[in-house]
Order: structure tokens, then sequence, then C-alpha cells
């Protein structure tokens, strides 16, 4: 099952296009990251996703071809939108009350045990806890709805390191233990590496790369070399080029079997240095290359 | 592997028809826990206009039973409760004033509804609970309606009996306020009116708040649309619901609410400007350029104008038409109102972000 697939997808706001053409197919149990630069598109990606607005072309289905916003859709996606919007006068127990009555499911033992645990006092109102608490309590109510898919919004950019690191450890351990699917937008990179196993890169409302982190990585090379032969090079595509002055970084899309051309080195490739290198050239769009997007539904990854 | 989407929908087409939404009354609780603070302040406020209603209208009521039960008429105690009958009321009088109760429910309850769901961004949580948009929508919208209709109408419950005493068929000729109970500022306060102008306040604001998305704005909005709604119905609407009663007669009963006044001249309208002039060439006494007050000035011109062959046409309409006023004014703003929310709940559905 694919939790999203998007066809030709975009969306238009006035005389702004945030989405075009996008095509992508995320598959079920992946913790999914939706990368790019603010403006990228990522929030109109999700907000699609979630049913909250509507393409203005091509289409989007999730949990395998239902309708984004249908009862059968809001009832297996939990979402948790930018800056976790809470009802700030009303109190974390109450919150739970609002979510279970709104929902089919609602695992309340669960939900208090883990606001127990995290210290959020019930009696507290929403708007009085900490930007951490309240990320928590949002992430909690989105857990304890037992959804299929949890997507959530840029859900640690306004919180400090630890919170951080809490926040995306219940992620990682709900997708761990209960096999919730996650697609999560975010264009915090360092910790992407550690959370992500599937990965969309998205710059100027175009899909630029998706695929499986491993996939990826297996498909990417950083080959050092003579700076002044780094233009000649022409065996495979170049995503990105960084030049010094006797030596030249290229990301290339290619993999360990293939020749590395005399005087050049070959090196894997980390995923923050690749992401960077393909959000510094939002050009380098991975079309037509060694990771087709239309392929990725089919999980078949051209090399 | 990838299961391919045209195979996997048939299936779930067949699983999500059975899957059954949330129950309708889970959403009464949220409703309540969610506009607790504005629908405690509204019982709040009604509490205390009733209060002072029920106090006032006690002496009211106290001061006209007192007046009716003094012997002999026209005496000087009998003229000072009169007097202390008419002086009576407060900010009650005419019930100008309770006319903003219905608006200020609307603005205070009916706008924030969306709006602020819309301002603070927790519509994106609200609207991706597994109850379903537009159902949170209807529901929330239908609770809420039903609390401010229902409350709205019991509190004119009190104004009807308030405004009583002044509609004594008999008032204007023992020296008493007399009102009628069509007239523009008492008429929409009684009966089933004053529940449908609050619905229909409520359901302007709640549109608002969606079209506007922002609280403050929305609010006067919602005042300014509801005043020009009631100041128009109260001016030119109601008093074509049905065809007035047009009489030549000097002798209109003082409890009928009086639509308009005319001279005419062999069935020709006389403006104001023509009558003046006609005036103006008549002897001294009846163009009032002598002595003998006000109401002798009226009689005599009135008297002149007949002698002259112009008729005074009054329409009016009868106090016994008002149910038949009540039923009609409540049976449009019904239908408004529901249009209205009826709109919100399309807009809710449709709208994108």
């Amino acid at each position: 099952m694919n939790v999203i697939e998007a066809s030709s997808l975009g969306k238009r706001y006035g005389n702004t296009q945030a989405l075009r053409d996008c095509t992508l197919a995320i598959p079920a149990g992946h913790v999914a990251a939706l990368v790019g630069p603010n403006g990228a598109g990522k929030s109109t990606l999700l907000n699609l996703a979630v049913g909250l607005s509507a393409p203005s072309e091509g289409g989007l289905t999730v949990l395998g071809g239902r309708q984004p916003g249908s009862l059968a859709a809001l009832d297996g996606i939990a979402f948790v939108a930018q800056d976790t919007p809470l009802y700030k006068n009303v109190s974390a127990a109450n919150m739970l009350h609002l979510t279970r009555n709104m929902n089919r499911h609602f695992d309340q033992a669960y939900a208090e045990a883990r606001l127990g645990e995290l210290g959020i006092p019930l009696k507290r109102k929403a708007g009085k806890l900490s930007g951490g608490q309240q990320a928590q309590l949002a992430l909690t109510l989105a857990l304890a709805r037992r959804p299929r898919l949890l997507v959530l919004d840029e859900p640690v950019a306004m919180l400090d390191p630890i919170a951080r690191h809490d926040f995306m450890a219940t992620v990682l351990g709900a997708a761990a233990e209960d096999g919730v699917s996650v697609l999560l937008s975010s264009h915090v990179l360092a910790e992407l590496e550690r959370v992500a196993d599937y990965l969309i890169l998205l710059s100027r409302g175009r899909i630029q790369l998706a695929g499986e982190v491993d996939e990826i990585l297996v498909g990417h090379r950083m080959l050092t070399g003579p700076a002044a032969e780094a233009a000649t090079y022409t065996d495979r595509p170049v995503v990105h080029v960084r030049r010094g002055e006797t030596q030249a970084h290229m990301l290339v899309r290619t993999s360990t079997e293939d020749r590395v051309p005399q005087g050049w080195e070959s090196h894997a490739v980390g995923l923050e240095e690749l992401a960077l290198a393909y959000l510094r050239d939002p050009d380098a769009a991975a079309l037509p290359g060694p990771v087709r997007t239309w392929d990725v539904g089919a999980r078949k990854v051209t090399r | 592997m990838t299961a391919m989407t045209s195979v996997t929908a048939p299936l779930h087409k067949q699983e999500d028809a059975n899957l059954r939404p949330v129950q309708w009354r889970r959403m009464a609780w949220v409703t309540w826990c969610q506009h607790r603070v504005a629908l405690t302040g509204l019982v709040a406020a009604l509490a205390a206009i009733g209060t002072y209603t029920w106090v006032l209208g006690l002496q009211l009521h106290h001061a006209y039973a007192a007046e009716l039960a003094c012997r002999p008429a026209g005496s000087d105690a009998c003229l000072q409760l009169t007097s202390g009958f008419n002086s009576v009321g407060g900010f009650l009088t005419n019930g100008w004033i309770l006319q903003l109760v219905p608006a200020l429910i609307g603005a205070f309850v009916g706008a924030p509804v969306l709006a602020r769901e819309m301002e603070t961004g927790t519509y994106r949580y609200a609207w991706t609970q597994g109850f379903g948009r537009w159902r949170w929508t209807l529901a929330k919208l239908a609770g809420l309606a039903v609390a401010v209709t229902a409350a709205a109408g019991a509190i004119s419950v009190l104004f009807s009996w308030y405004y009583q005493p002044y509609f004594g068929t008999d008032n204007q000729a023992r020296g008493l306020s007399e009102l009628t109970s069509l007239a523009p500022s008492l008429f929409d306060l009684r009966g089933v009116a004053f529940g449908a102008w609050t619905l229909a306040a409520f359901a302007i604001g709640v549109l608002a708040g969606m079209l506007i998305r922002r609280v403050v704005p929305a609010i006067v909005a919602t005042l300014v649309a509801y005043a020009g709604l009631a100041i128009a119905t109260g001016a030119w609407f109601r008093a074509q619901y049905f065809s007035p009663v047009v009489t030549r007669s000097l002798n209109v009963p003082s409890s009928v609410w009086i639509v308009s006044q005319d001279w005419t001249k062999g069935g020709q309208a006389i403006s104001q400007t023509v009558l003046y002039q006609v005036l103006q060439g008549a002897p001294a006494q009846v163009a009032g350029k002598e002595g003998g007050g006000p109401n002798l000035h009226a009689l005599v011109a009135w008297q002149y104008l007949v002698q002259h062959g112009y008729t005074e046409v009054t329409s009016y309409q009868p106090a016994a038409r008002f149910w038949a006023f009540q039923w009609m004014e409540a049976g449009w703003l019904l239908g408004l109102s529901m249009l209205l929310i009826a709109v919100t709940v399309w807009l809710v559905r449709r709208r994108a972000t």
C-alpha cells in the first residue's frame, strides 16, 4: 500500500504556483522526510495530503487510493500542523477529551500515561505549556488516535535540542513499535540521517528526488579530483560541483561498480551532504537520472 | 511490494462504506467545551437583563394596576398615579435598547466560532480529526444555533410580559403611555420574532467569521450587516407583509401601526410643498400666524384642507395582525438563517487553504 500517491499534482494560490507536476508514491512502513527550503511547497503538499486543501491540477490519494479528507482517510491519518495549533485556553485533559470525542479510536490510557511520563500537568491550559510540551501534547493527541499514517509539518522547528530529540524519539518509537507510517517535513537537515529512511526533496514546488534513503545513497558518489578536469566529466549526471583551488568535489549519480576516472577518488556520500548539494542546485532534478520519481512507487530504482 | 491503486480502491470502497462515522451527539461536549465562556457569558448577560426587566416589570405592572383601580378618575391622586406609570421604564422605554441584544449575540457568539479557528490556525487540528470537516461544522453550528435561539426565546417571554400594560386599549384616553404591538421598536422583541432575529444574527456572524477569518473584523461586519437588515426590515419590508387597511376616516384606533398618511385631491397625492403653499394662502388663524397652540393649528388646518376638497388617506396595519406578522417574520428569518448556515458549511467543505 502507498500511504501517499500523487500524479502530476499541482497547486496554485492565485498567481503563485506552490506545487507543480509532482508525481510521487510513498510506500507504507517508512519514516519519510519531506525536505526543502522555506517556500518549497512542503506545507502545501502536506495540507493536500491531509485534505485541508484541494489540488489545482492532477490527483492525490492516501492510504491506498482513498480521497484525502474523506472520512476513511481522516480516520487513518493523524496530522500535527506547523506550530502545533491547540486551543490555548483548554486544559491538557480536555484536549484529550476533545480529541477522543472527535475520533472513532482514542487510546485514553496511552495518552494519559505518556503525558505523565513527560511531566505535562493534565490540568494546565495548553497555552500555558512550554513550546516543547505543546508539541509533545499535540503529538500525543495524534498518536493516541492510533493512526496508520502520521503527518507532521515542521514538528521540531520551534523546539530546543533536547525537546527536539525527545519528540523525534517518540515518533521513531511509534514507527518502530506500532508500524505507523510517518511523513514529516523539515528544513532541519542535521537529524535526517538518524530519522528518515525515505526522502523526498522538494524545491521551488517541484520534486527533485524521491526514494528510499539507502537506495539514494547507493546511487550517489562524491568524486574528488583535479579542479581543471571537473568540467570535462560527462560519464554520469553531475548533481553539483564544488570547486576548490586545486580540487573539485562532484556529487555524481553513479554507483560503487562504476568506473572512477583516472586521478579521481570516489567516496560514499552522507544524506545531509547529498540533500545540501541538491538544494544548492534546484535545477538538478533527478529526472531523468538514477532515481526516477515515477518508478519509485514500483520500487524500481535505475542505477 | 506496492499494490496498485486500481486494484485496491474497490476493496476500500466496500470497507469505507461500512465505516461508521463518529456519532453526532459526541460533538455536544466538544461544542460546550470550546464555547462555554461565550455561552456562560451569554446566559449571565441575559440573566442580568432579565432580572432588571423583572424588577422593573413588577413596578410597571403594579403602577398600572394601581392606576386602573384609582377612583375617582381624574382626581389629583389618580393623575399622580398616571404620571407615575408613565415615568417607569428606564432604558426599557419603547424597547429600542433591547434591539441591540440579538446583534450582540450574533457578534460575540456567532462571529468568533469559525473566525477564531481560522485566526489561530486551530482549524488545522479540528478539520483533520476523524469526525470530518463539514460534519464538525454542521454539528457545532446547529448546537450553538439551538442554544442561542432558546436563550433568546426564553427572555423574549419576559419582554412580552413586561410591555403588556402599554397595550391597554383605553390607555390613551386615560393619559397613560400607549404603544402599538407592531411598533418597529417593540414588534421584534416579543412573540417568536426575537428568537428568530437572534438566530439570524448568529447565522450572519458565523458566515462573516468564515468569510473574513479574523475575529474583530468579523464582529464589526456582523454588527453592520445585522443593523442594516434590522433597520431595512423595520423601515420597509415589514409593512409589505400584508396589504394595509386604507381609510379616509380620522378615527383610526390608537393601537394600530400607521404605515403612511397622505393628502390627496381627486385621487392624486399632494406633496408637502403644495400643502404648505395651500395653507399659506389660508386665513391667518389657519396658517398658524395667530396664537392657539400647535394642536389647535393642526385641527384647524385639517378642517381647512378638508373644506377645500383635500382628503387625508391613512394606511395602517391593525394590531390584530400581530401574530400573522410574527409568523411571517419568524418564517423568513428562519429560512434566511438556515440558508446562511448551509452556505457556511458549504464554504468550510469547499474552502482550500
